[in-house]
Order: C-alpha cells, then structure tokens, then sequence
C-alpha cells in the first residue's frame, strides 16, 4: 500500500537581509495511513517550515518553496491550483498549531468557527453544522459544550482553545494531522490531557499524526516513527525504539544523552551538547553538525553526507560515520551512561 | 542529603501572602483580590538550590519578586540572613537589592537591545558604585564573560546578535557582577534548547559551588529540577502542597497534585513509556481570584474525600523534613 504522504527532496528558502536562509534543505520522509510521525529537532531547524510548505502555507515574499514533491494520496500537492488547496487544508489534512489564541479567530464564536468550517468544506446547512460542532465539542472533551459554543476564544483557557482547535481540526474528518508543538504553551498535567486525547481520537479515527515537538519524552509517548532535523535536513530518521536505543547520528545520540531523566538515578553532571546551534546563514559545504561533533574526521568537511540507509532495518542516518558509530558508542544504554566517546 | 541538616538558613520565609487588587470599571471598583500566594512557609539553607515548582499561574514568580522586593508582600515575613526584608523601603533596600539578585526566563527580552553587551553586565556595577573606575569595570566584564562561558569579545556585541543560551549567559554574568549571595533563577532554562538548557544547568551548579551561592529555582521542567536542586517545595493555587529532600520528594511524592505532577511527565524511552498506563489528572486549575472552598485541589484530586471541600488541610511534617498538605496523607516517621 502506498504511503499517505510522500514527501520528496522538498526545498523551501527565505530572501532575508542576511542572505537566502535554505530553512527546509531537502527532505524527504513518509506518512502512513493512521500512524504517528514526530519531527524533533531544535528551534530554527526547519520543523515548521517543513510542515508548512506541505500546506503551501509558506509567507511569499520573503520565502519559497523551490523544489520538490508532496503526494497526499496519490496527488503533488505542489501542483493543485490554489482552490484545490484550500480545500485540502480544510478538509484533509487538519492542523493544530502552538498558539491556537493566534490561530482562531478572536471576535467570532467558537461555535461559528466550527460551523463555519463545516458549512464551507462540507457543504451541510447551518442546523446539521450546529449538531455536528456539540459533537465535536464532547469528543474532544470539553463539558457543557452548548454553553461553551457561544463564547469567544478570549473566555477559554489555553488547554481549553487547544481542545477547540482538535475539534477544528477533525471537523471534516482528515485523513491527517500536523500539530505544530501542540502543547509546548500548556502546563505538562494539561500537555498530558491534550496528548492522550489526541492519541485517543486519531487511533480510533484512524488519523495520521505528524507531531513536532521538542520534547524527547513526548516524542517516545506517542510517535511510531521519528524524524531528527538538523539545520533544514532530516539528520536521523526511523523507528522510536531505534531512534531511542540505538541512534547513528551523533546529534540524536548528543541530544539523548543531554537530558536528565526522571527514571534514571541522578547524575553527578549532565553531558550538554556543546557549541551553539547552527546559523543558517553561514552554513559550509561540509556537515552542518560539524563545529559540534565529538565524532568528526576530515571528510566531514568536504561534503554534507546524506540521509542515507543504515545496518539498522529501517532506520537511516545524514552521517558518514553511522555505522561505524554502532561500534564507538555501543548501545545507547552505553552512551547514556557516559561511555567515552 | 539529610533534609534536617543544621546548615543555616539564608532565607526564611513566613505567612507570606501577596494578594493583587482586582478592580472593574471606569471608577476602578475593588471586585475582589486575586490571591497569588496565600500563606506559604519555606526556608532556604546556605548554599543550597530550593525547587520552586508547580503550574503557571501557581504564585512561583510572585514568590520570587516578593523574596527580591519588587513586590511589597500582603502579609508575612521575609527573613534574609537574620532581617525581615518584607517591609523594608529606602537606602536598607538598596543595599539589599545588591544581594540579591535574579535570572528571568527570557533571555531575549531581558536584556536591553540597545545597549552593548559590556554595557549590559558594567551598568548595575557603575550606579551600585561596585566598581567606579570604567577601566577596572571592564576588565571585571571580560573576567565575568570568561566564567559564564563566553569568549571576553562578546563585549563588544549586541544581543540580537547571539544566541538563547548565549543570551542567557548573559543574564548570569549580569547578575554575577553584583557578587550577590543569593540568586532568584525564574525559568531560567525554560526558553533554551533542549540541546542548551544542560549548559546553562550546569553553568548553574559550577557558580554555586565557585561563589558559594544560594538559588531559588524556578521551573516546570522536573527532571532538571531534580538534577539541580536539594530540596523541592510543590506549589499549587497559591499554597505550598509538598516540600521535601529531592530524592523524597521525587522517589515517594506523597501528595495527590505531586504525584500526578510527576505522572505527566513523559519519559524519554520509547519502552518505559509503552509499558506505562496513565490517567492524565481531570480538569484545569481554577482561577486564584476564586479559589475552591477547603483543600484548593479538590476539584481535581483523584483521592478527595467529603471533608476535603470544607476544610483546608494544615501543612504537617510526615517524616523528618518531609511536609504535606493534605488531610488524607498519613504520617510516616
Ligand atoms: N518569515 C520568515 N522570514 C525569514 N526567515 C524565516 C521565516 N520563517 C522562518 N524562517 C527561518 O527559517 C528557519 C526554520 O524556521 P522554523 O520556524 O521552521 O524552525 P523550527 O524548527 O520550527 O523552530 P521553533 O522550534 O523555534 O519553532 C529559521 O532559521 C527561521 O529563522
Ligand atoms: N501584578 C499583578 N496583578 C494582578 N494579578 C497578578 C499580578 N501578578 C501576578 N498575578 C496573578 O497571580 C497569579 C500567580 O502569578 P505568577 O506568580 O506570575 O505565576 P507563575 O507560577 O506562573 O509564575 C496569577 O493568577 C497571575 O495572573
Ligand atoms: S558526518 Fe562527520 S561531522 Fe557530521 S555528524 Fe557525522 S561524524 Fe559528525
Ligand atoms: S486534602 Fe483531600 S482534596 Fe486535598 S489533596 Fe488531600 S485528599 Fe486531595
Ligand atoms: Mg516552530
Ligand atoms: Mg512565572
């Protein structure tokens, strides 16, 4: 069966004052029916860009997508006209963004953003809209839904407008979800809610999730697969439990080890990636996590090494090093315990 | 670490209360009071880091401006090293405000873009007359940039031209160059990388043990309070639910908000997390202006019981140095 979503070598550039920032450098991934995908990667490595261009939702001027394809179903999103697209937003491919107090509108009631989505890409009459959005509402959880219809997004609170923006996003019932850091603004007792309500609904539903977050425990929670960016590439790409255990990309293995862990006893220090994230602006030929590497030889600056299969089944890596590092770090259970590199 | 170790306290707080007026209207009626923090008690020993955590909203920022006194506090008691600092005002204020300092948050919009990055750390040094001679000023800049972790030409720069973490570095040095004893540190993580916050944490832990310092730290991320501080106090609505020794507090939390605290926190292994069943805690925190009746968390707690509405529990000691708010814990030892 064919993937969902197929993205191909997709670019994305931005003209800016300092120079043309290549801010999605040619990714490539897959999105099966109903499994969940997570994007992790650190501020500015192109995670929502990415997801935006899969949208055409990219600001233009100053940015562009430049190249590549997205099939959804079979069809380059990249070529429908402008019409098609915004029925595909709407309707088949849904999303959730960080700030939903930025992404709803402040002086309509939720109950007619709602109706308002279902009127337009369902075509359905204002009656069947009003009954569908309460049971939109009481699916993504939100008590008194009738009363709750007739306030504005000012009224509710940030758990509150996230469950609203769900209820949007699964009004036209998508086949896919992009959450864009979903819950990075909420409280972890309501990060925990919102999370498990969304993994409830798109596995009952079977919706497809693409999840970008920062956040390596929500990450091994929720994703089946994930995806590592670095500097506008997907540096490491494959299953959790890989990703997790056995990563071959020393960035992955660098930002595994970097975080203090709630089940592990207390370490004396912590192991920080060190150097500081990458400037885009001022990118090399060579490997963009190169002036952070613990692992770097002279041909890392040569040329940029691509995502490219490893030994591991299924799981591929953006360094020429990768199987090798299999041997240098051993397990990850080895290089969380500090292991020298 | 022995939670009743005699070491002394640099910082006793008492009955602290910091209530903010709420009015309505053109004439500005007084509607109500939102209670920010409502009565809490703690101390911190010299030398030690105190865990301030809990949700947003909770009262752990007004905690910290009421402890630096750019809040005057309701009520209460704020003692620094022997004086009451709570009601405190003129020249005893200002000689205070030198020892103790803060780190915010937002290493973005705390600093001011206008102004070098020597310029940023020297001003407090040059109007708290630190250090009056310009030439001795700058090298104590260059000096602080080289502790923090940041080449001395980073003087000359603005900040729009460095990174977070760089940034952040920043706002340390600053608050380094008044040489404080006791250093407010609000999110001071929060806004960095994942793959940046373990330098700044342990930038954090280095200076302690280098200047002897004392922190308050704020935050919401537990597995780095857990690394980084000694004891751990756990606020909600206002109060103070759960205070202990780190490694009580996080290998047998006893109050019900502290354990669903903990339970929402995902760990990062895919394994651990397949395996693990939870309930997300129900329901949202209230708002502080109209706080449930009796214990504040008994809309949501999973284990209230009928009195839980009607009375609000005391903080008791359960075990040596473990304390607890809530009337359903027993005491343990
Ligand atoms: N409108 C724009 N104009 C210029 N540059 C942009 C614009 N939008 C994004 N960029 C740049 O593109 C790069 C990738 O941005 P993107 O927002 O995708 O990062 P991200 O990984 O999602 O970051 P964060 O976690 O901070 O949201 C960054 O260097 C960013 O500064
Ligand atoms: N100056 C103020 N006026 C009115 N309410 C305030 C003021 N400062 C804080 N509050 C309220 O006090 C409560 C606690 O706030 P704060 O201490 O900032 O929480 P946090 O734990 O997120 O740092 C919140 O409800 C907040 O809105
Ligand atoms: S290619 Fe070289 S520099 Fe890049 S990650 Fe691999 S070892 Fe490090
Ligand atoms: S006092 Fe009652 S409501 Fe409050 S935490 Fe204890 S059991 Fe829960
Ligand atoms: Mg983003
Ligand atoms: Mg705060």
């Amino acid at each position: 069966m064919p993937a969902l979503l197929e993205i191909q070598n997709l670019h994305t550039e931005f003209r800016t004052g300092a120079g043309t920032i290549h801010a999605v450098d040619g990714i490539t991934y897959s999105v099966n029916a109903g499994e969940t995908v997570a994007i992790v990667g650190e501020s500015g490595s192109g995670k929502s860009v990415g997801a935006l261009s899969i949208l055409r939702l990219i600001p233009d001027p100053p940015g562009r997508i430049t190249q590549g394809t997205v099939l959804f179903g079979g069809r380059d999103l990249m070529t429908l006209t402008e019409e098609q697209m915004r029925q595909v937003r709407g309707s088949e491919i849904g999303m959730v963004f960080q700030e939903p107090m930025t992404s709803l509108n402040p002086v309509l009631t939720i109950g007619r953003q709602i109706t308002e989505t279902l009127e337009q890409h369902r075509g359905v009459d204002r009656a069947t809209a009003q009954k569908r959005a309460v049971e939109l509402v009481g699916l993504v959880g939100i008590a008194d839904p009738i009363r709750r219809l007739k306030q504005y997004p000012h009224q509710l609170s940030g758990g509150m407008r996230q469950r609203i923006m769900i209820a949007i996003a699964l009004a036209c019932d998508p086949k896919l979800i992009i959450a864009d850091e979903p819950t990075t603004a909420l409280d972890v007792t309501i990060q925990a809610q919102i999370l498990e309500l969304m993994k409830d609904l798109t596995h009952r539903l079977g919706i497809a999730l693409i999840i970008i977050t920062h956040n390596l425990g929500v990450v091994a929670r929720y994703a089946n697969r994930v995806n590592v960016m670095y500097a506008g590439r997907i540096v490491e790409s494959g299953p959790a439990r890989a990703i997790y255990h056995t990563p071959r990309h020393p960035y992955t293995i660098a930002l595994l080890r970097s975080v203090p862990r709630l089940d592990r006893p207390r370490q004396a220090r912590l192991d920080p990636v060190e150097g500081q994230p990458p400037d885009l602006t001022r990118l090399d030929a060579g490997c963009s996590f190169r002036p952070r590497c613990r692992f770097a030889i002279a041909a890392c600056a040569a040329s940029r090494p691509r995502l490219e299969a490893t030994s591991n089944p299924g799981q591929s890596a953006a360094c020429f090093r990768a199987d090798e590092l299999a041997s240098l770090t051993g397990t990850n259970e080895a290089a969380l315990a500090g292991a020298p590199a | 670490m022995n939670a009743a170790s005699p070491a002394s306290p640099l910082l006793e707080v008492r009955g602290l209360r910091m209530h903010f007026p709420v009015s309505e209207g053109l004439l500005g009626r007084k509607v109500g009071d939102v209670k920010a923090v409502d009565g809490i008690d703690f101390t911190v020993r010299r030398g030690e880091t105190l865990g301030l955590v809990g949700e947003s909203g909770c009262g752990k920022t007004t905690t910290g401006r009421c402890v630096l006194r750019l809040e005057k506090p309701t009520a209460g008691q704020i003692i620094f090293d022997g004086v009451d600092i709570a009601s405190l005002g003129g020249k005893q204020l200002q000689a205070l405000r030198q020892r103790i300092q803060v780190i915010f948050q937002d290493p973005y919009s705390s600093l001011n873009p206008r102004m070098t990055i020597g310029q940023i750390i020297a001003e407090p040094m040059f109007v708290h007359g630190i250090e009056p001679n310009a030439t001795k000023r700058m090298e104590r800049v260059h000096e602080l940039l080289t502790i923090c972790g940041l080449n001395a030409g980073f003087a000359d720069r603005y900040p729009h031209e460095m990174s977070g973490g760089q940034r952040q570095r920043v706002g340390i040095a600053r608050a380094l160059a008044m040489n404080p004893e006791f250093i407010v540190c609000d999110e001071p993580v929060s806004a960095l990388d994942v793959s940046i916050q373990a330098q700044v944490v342990n930038l954090l832990e280095d200076l302690r043990e280098k200047f002897g310092l004392t922190y308050l730290f704020i935050a919401h991320d537990l597995s780095v309070v857990r690394h980084l501080c000694q004891r751990v106090a756990v606020m909600y609505l206002g109060h103070i639910v759960e205070m202990a020794d780190s490694d009580t507090l996080f290998d047998n939390p006893q109050h019900p908000y502290t354990r669903a605290l903990l339970a929402a926190v995902p760990v990062p292994d895919p394994d651990v997390e397949q395996g693990r069943e939870f309930r997300p805690v129900k329901g949202e925190v209230p708002s502080p202006m109209n706080p449930p009746s009796g214990c504040v968390f008994h809309p949501r707690c999973p284990m209230a019981v009928d009195r839980c509405s009607k009375e609000a529990p005391q903080p008791r000691e359960i075990a040596p140095g473990h304390m607890v708010a809530c009337s359903e814990v027993k005491i343990t030892g």
